[in-house]
Parts: C-alpha cells; sequence; structure tokens
C-alpha cells in the first residue's frame, strides 16, 4: 500500500476545517441538552426526552458515517492518513474507553473505595507500557493484529502460531463484547424502559447498524464524536454535583471534600471506611447470582476474609490490567492512520490524555455520588423515597430490602449493582431528568465505539485468519466479505446470550478479559520483540499454557473463594498464566532449533525504534491489516 | 531512556499501594486522604507526562541519533 504524502499545509487546512465542524457540533450539541432541559421544564415527559437522546446521537453516527462512505483503498484502510493527532487521539480515546469506564468504572470505585482505584491505574498505566515497550515496535514492524505479528515473527511455525493466537483473540474479544453488551442493555432498560433482557437485544441491534456501516474513515470521525458526547455526558453531572455539595464547580479538585465527609458519615454508621485500602474479602457472590439467573441451584455462599488488608490483590490485578492493555494491541492501528511517525507519537500522548480526562473524574463522580447517598437517601423513610427507585427497582438492578422493618433506609438494606451508580446518579441527585438521559446516551456512545471494533476483530480472526488462511486459502474475496459479516452477526449474538445471566460486574468482565490477554500475548509480543532467540514452538506453548492456566484458576476461584493464591481473585488469575506463558516460552524456545536467520536479522532490525523497515514478503501489510481495521480498543 | 521512564512508570504506580493506609493519615490539598490520592490522581498525571515526554523524547532526539528525522521543521543543527 503506497504511502500517500500529505503536505504541511494540507494538514493545517484539515485540521481547521475539523477544528470548525467539530466546535460547532459540539455547540449544536450543548444546545440541543439545554433545549431538552428547557422542554422538560415545560413539562415533556421522561419517555420522550429518553427516546430523543437515543434517536438523535444514533442517527448522528449514521449520518456522519453515511457522509464518510468510501470505496477509496487509502480512506477504507486507515482513513486517507490524514487524521491529525489531536483527532486522532480523540477517536482513540473513544475506542478505547467502553461501557466498563463509562457506566462501570465509578460505580466500582463506589462500591470498593479505594479497591477500585485498581481500575484507574490499571487502564492509565497500561498504556505507558503499551507506548514504551511496544508502540513504536510494532508500527515499526507494520503488523496490526496480533495473529498477524504473531504469524510474521514466528514464521516458521506461521501456521499453528496463527490458529492459536487467533483462537485467543478471539475468545478474549468476545468476553470483552460480552461486557459491552450487558452496559447496554442496561443503558436500554432505563432508557426505553424495558426489562434488562429486553434491553440487551434492542441494544444489540444498535451494535450491529454500527458496525455494518463500516470502514476505518466513517469510524474514525464517528468516534470523535462519540468521545464529545461522552465527555460531555460524564463531567455535566460530577460538575453540578460538585458545585452542589462544595460550591466550587471543579470537580476533580473539590472532592477531598466529598471524601472527607463520607468518611465522617461511614465512622458515625459505623460503615467500612471509604478509603481504607484492601478491604475486599473473596466471596463466590456473583457466581450465586449468575446461577440463580441460569435457574441452577444457588451453591453455598463462601467468604474468604484471610487477605484482607493485604495489598497482593490490588497490585496484581493492576499488574494485569496494564499487562493486558499493552496485550490488545489492536489499538495500535490507529497509530497508521496519521500523516507521519511524528505524528503518531504525539497522537499517542493526545489518546491518554484524552483517556485521562475520564479516568481522572471518575474517582470524584464516585465520590459525590457517595456522600449523596449517604447523606440524602440513607435515613430516609423507605415509603417516601423518590420515584428513581422505584424506576431502577423495576430493572431488578437496585433492591431495598428493609431488614429491621423500622421503614427507615440504612446503607446496608439497599443493595446497588454497581453498573447502575453511574446513570443513577443524576437522578439521585435531584437533577434534571434531560441530564440523566444524556449520561446514558454517552454511556450507549461508549459501549457501541468499542463494541463494533471488538466485533470486527472477532470476525477478522474468524475469516481471515482461521478461514482464508488456514482452511480455504483460496477464498475469494466476495467469500471472505461474507464470511466476515456473517461472523459479526453470529458473535453479536452469541454475547448477547452470554450477556443475559450477567456474570460479573462489568469492569469484571473486562478485567477477565484483560487477564486472559496479558497471560497469552503480552509475554509472546513483548519476547518476539525483545529476545531474537523466541521462537514460534516456544510462543505457542507458551499461549497454550497461559490461557490454560488463567481459564482454570479464574473458573475455581470464581466458584470457590478458598482456592486462591495470596488472596489473588479470579479477576488477576492472569499473572498466574503469564509466568506460565513466560516460562514455557523460554524453555521450549531454548530446547527447539532457533529461528531462521532472516527472521533474527528481522528482529535486529525492529529494535530501532524510528524508520521504517522492509518485510520479508511472506503477508502483505495492506491485506492482513485491512479488515481488522476497525480499531477495537478499549473498555 | 526506556528502562529509566519504566523505573518511574513502576514507582508511580506499584510502590504508594502497599503503604496506602499509613499515606491516608495525611491530608493534602482539598482534604484528600495522600493514599488514596496518589492512586487516583498522582499516578494518572504521571503517567500522561510519561507518554508526552517518551513522544517529545523520540521526535527530537532519537530521529536525530539514528539520522532519521524526515521532513520539516528542524532550523538548529543536528550533531549527533
Amino acid at each position: 500500500m503506497s504511502v500517500t504524502t500529505v503536505t504541511k499545509a494540507e494538514v493545517a487546512a484539515f485540521s481547521a476545517k475539523l477544528r470548525r465542524w467539530y466546535g460547532l457540533f459540539t455547540l449544536g450539541f450543548l444546545i440541543f441538552v439545554l433545549v431538552m432541559l428547557g422542554l422538560e421544564q415545560l413539562g415533556l415527559g421522561r419517555r420522550p426526552i429518553g427516546y430523543a437522546f437515543l434517536l438523535l446521537t444514533l442517527s448522528m453516527y449514521a449520518v456522519i458515517g453515511i457522509l464518510n462512505f468510501t470505496r477509496k483503498l487509502d480512506e477504507y484502510y486507515v482513513a486517507g492518513r490524514k487524521v491529525p493527532p489531536f483527532f486522532n487521539g480523540m477517536a482513540t480515546g473513544a475506542d478505547w474507553m467502553s461501557a466498563a469506564s463509562f457506566i462501570s468504572m465509578a460505580g466500582t470505585i463506589w462500591l470498593l473505595g479505594y479497591d477500585g482505584l485498581a481500575y484507574v491505574m490499571g487502564w492509565t498505566g497500561g498504556y505507558v507500557l503499551l507506548a514504551l515497550l511496544f508502540a513504536p515496535y510494532i508500527r515499526k514492524f507494520g503488523q496490526f493484529t496480533i495473529p498477524d505479528f504473531v504469524a510474521t515473527r514466528f514464521a516458521e511455525r506461521a501456521k499453528a502460531a496463527r490458529i492459536t493466537s487467533a483462537v485467543c483473540a478471539i475468545l478474549i474479544s468476545f468476553t470483552y463484547v460480552t461486557a459491552q453488551v450487558t452496559g447496554v442493555g442496561i443503558i436500554m432498560s432505563r432508557l426505553v424502559g424495558v426489562s434488562y433482557e429486553v434491553g440487551v437485544f434492542v441494544g444489540l441491534s444498535g451494535v450491529l447498524l454500527c458496525s455494518l456501516l463500516g470502514g476505518m474513515k466513517s469510524i474514525t470521525w464517528t468516534q470523535v464524536a462519540q468521545y464529545i458526547i461522552l465527555i460531555v455526558a460524564y463531567l455535566v453531572p460530577v460538575t453540578f454535583l460538585s458545585q452542589k455539595f462544595t460550591g466550587v464547580p471543579i470537580s476533580e479538585l473539590m472532592y477531598g471534600q466529598a471524601l472527607g465527609a463520607v468518611t465522617d458519615i461511614e465512622r458515625d454508621l459505623k460503615l467500612s471506611n471509604y478509603v481504607e485500602p484492601f478491604k475486599q474479602a473473596l466471596s463466590n457472590a456473583s457466581w450465586i447470582a449468575s446461577a440463580k439467573q441460569l435457574g441452577f441451584a444457588a451453591p453455598e455462599p463462601i467468604v474468604n476474609r484471610t487477605f484482607v488488608g493485604a495489598p497482593f490483590e490490588f497490585l496484581a490485578l493492576t499488574f494485569c490490567l496494564m499487562a493486558g492493555t499493552a496485550g490488545l494491541p489492536h489499538i495500535l492501528i490507529r497509530y497508521y492512520t496519521v500523516p507521519n511517525p511524528k505524528a503518531a507519537r504525539v497522537s499517542v500522548g493526545w489518546s491518554l490524555f484524552f483517556i485521562f480526562l475520564l479516568y481522572f473524574t471518575a474517582p470524584a463522580y464516585a465520590a459525590f455520588s457517595r456522600l449523596e447517598v449517604l447523606r440524602n437517601v440513607v435515613g430516609q423513610k423507605i415509603a417516601d423515597l423518590p420515584a428513581w427507585v422505584g424506576n431502577w427497582t423495576a430493572t431488578g438492578l437496585l433492591t431495598i430490602n428493609d431488614a429491621n422493618k423500622d421503614g427507615i433506609l440504612q446503607f446496608p438494606e439497599l443493595t446497588i449493582v454497581a453498573d447502575i451508580v453511574v446513570l443513577a446518579t443524576p437522578e439521585i441527585a435531584g437533577l434534571p431528568y434531560t441530564i440523566a438521559a444524556l449520561v446514558a446516551a454517552g454511556g450507549l456512545a461508549a459501549a457501541l465505539s468499542t463494541a463494533d471494533g471488538l466485533l470486527l476483530v472477532i470476525a477478522t480472526a474468524v475469516s481471515h485468519d482461521l478461514y482464508a488462511k488456514v482452511i480455504n486459502p483460496k477464498a475469494s474475496y466476495g467469500a471472505r466479505f461474507f464470511a466476515s459479516r456473517v461472523m459479526i452477526v453470529v458473535a453479536a449474538a452469541a454475547a448477547a446470550f452470554a450477556a443475559l445471566p450477567r456474570l460479573a460486574l462489568i469492569v469484571q468482565m473486562v478485567a477477565w478479559a484483560f487477564s486472559l490477554a496479558a497471560a497469552t500475548f503480552f509475554p509472546v509480543v513483548l519476547l518476539g520483540i525483545f529476545w531474537r532467540r523466541a521462537n514460534g514452538n516456544g510462543a505457542i506453548a507458551g499461549m497454550i499454557g497461559g490461557l490454560v492456566t488463567t481459564l482454570t484458576y479464574m473458573a475455581l476461584n470464581y466458584t470457590n473463594p478458598n482456592f486462591t493464591v495470596l488472596g489473588l481473585s479470579h479477576l488477576s488469575a492472569g499473572i498466574f498464566g503469564m509466568i506460565v506463558n513466560f516460562g514455557l516460552q523460554i524453555i521450549v524456545s531454548l530446547a527447539t532449533s532457533p529461528s531462521p536467520k532472516y527472521i533474527q536479522d528481522m528482529v535486529d532490525q525492529l529494535r530501532i525504534p524510528v524508520g521504517e523497515m522492509s518485510l520479508p514478503a511472506t503477508t502483505s501489510a495492506a491485506q492482513t491489516t485491512a479488515p481488522a481495521t476497525g480499531g477495537a480498543g478499549g473498555h | 531512556m526506556i528502562a529509566i521512564l519504566l523505573v518511574i512508570w513502576f514507582a508511580a504506580a506499584y510502590l504508594h499501594p502497599p503503604f496506602a493506609k499509613a499515606l491516608n493519615d495525611i491530608r493534602i490539598l482539598t482534604g484528600f486522604p495522600l493514599g488514596y490520592w496518589l492512586a487516583s490522581q498522582g499516578s494518572l498525571v504521571v503517567f500522561v507526562t510519561l507518554i508526552f515526554f517518551y513522544a517529545w523524547y523520540m521526535n527530537n532526539v532519537l530521529d536525530r541519533k539514528y539520522g532519521m528525522d524526515e521532513e520539516d521543521s528542524r532550523t538548529e543543527d543536528a550533531d549527533p
């Protein structure tokens, strides 16, 4: 694929045009929100507001997608290579942040306090690992999907390595997309007022619509719009809350006060301390809940408190999330869509900056929301609780159980699934329903922008890596294209069924995906880049070993929390898989013959982190990366 | 250079949580317990700075070292 040269002046003019466009877009969106607020004052009902947000945002994505529909190869695959770093950063931000970051992370912090911060640190810190250790080299390598990288780097066992890594990629993406569908289901059930199960399938049609429109160019520009919507939706309610409690609308700075107030109230009520670290016990509560939903007999509740107070789980989870981030580098295709390598590097910085904006705010969101609940909800008469309680109880995600029958709500009597905290906070705080609908639309943007990319990865792994490369190398483009479309629908439907029993919180499901990535791809890519002696046999053995170890530990710990090493939970099971993977890879690589000379030379050349390199013509970059450029990313 | 940055990254991510409980007794800014603040904001700021610094370093130092600075925008002298 030829590199289109784009002059500086062209880039500058294009940037100016984009700034104007998206500036107007943001303004228009804000005006829309204000108009809805006004209409709500005039008595517009909740249902129409919900539908208005839903239809407006979805149709905007569709319009941007259609306007940018292209048949030019270069535009389809790498968006014409002229996306300025700033906007590329935004698109990557939307790509990266999914339902987990948007609707589930703050809720988890709300629930766990300090322990929830593992997600904040893990998902930003992993980006450092990615930018330092992987991005420059993988960019140089010119292979942007893991199976392509593995098949090229370990060319002597290309076929087996490709199959193994494609299977791992499918498993990881599937776990990940299931979490997104769960998020979509929750949002839909609230926004449109249907049950969670119906919401899953309604939301899914939205996901499918988006991913079938396709093409990197339209996806990039849609994602910029999605980023704007989701960040506006995140910052507005928390700014209101900060203003309400502290008089200063800068939530990130002011939530120190909220933390102080929360811990004071908790001390008075004799609750556990919000900011105290490592107070999570291991339990099989989510297994019990899912088993009930699946119609099995509920297993005995087990709570293992042996390791409360020890930092191991926190550290291990943080590390799994970081290594998993670096082990999911399909986000790297992004850095091929900017004009030149310099821009690519700056672009990495911008994307983390845009991600950081939300992650920096999430703990503030959690703190203010907790303060609101402790101060203005707990202690009220249950009969007098406002309408939002009834609305959320109807979805089955919030329960109130007046255990001591005094008619007054105590904190332990309120059970909120952490995934709804972000969505419910605007209503809990008494903000207008328009704000609640805005947040729901933002969450939907986050889930959709990630889910369609992930479905593309699954479809590509099947249609390109398994079908076209292994099963039927003579398959025509039409057949591959068809296989890929069919796979998207099949994978989406399967994810919907997997999402029904809600096996865990959204962030936890995503943590599984990251654990799996950390145990399979992270060691393989790391050694592939930095250790010349790593060979195909080692990589294959490592991936299989890592995958099996992780899945086994996950299953055992998930169902029986007494099975644990150092108090590590199923979420951070990847750490064991990673160790096994590294070990197997080193042992097997040393026990078998080294890779051919041309591969070793390639690794030497790769190690210089600048410039371009010429690859042996095993795979053409354009062809191999092409179908996967949906740019699946985040969480 | 990557090694130095990784050490900073490691320190920002893993060295403070084991002491979070003790650090929480210290209050900073608007009342943040220090341990909580480090995990929720301090480390994030370090991460973003690291990445921008590394982008700057690659663009201005590494490229020059390998004689790879493509096109545009350099007026000063490059002495490798």
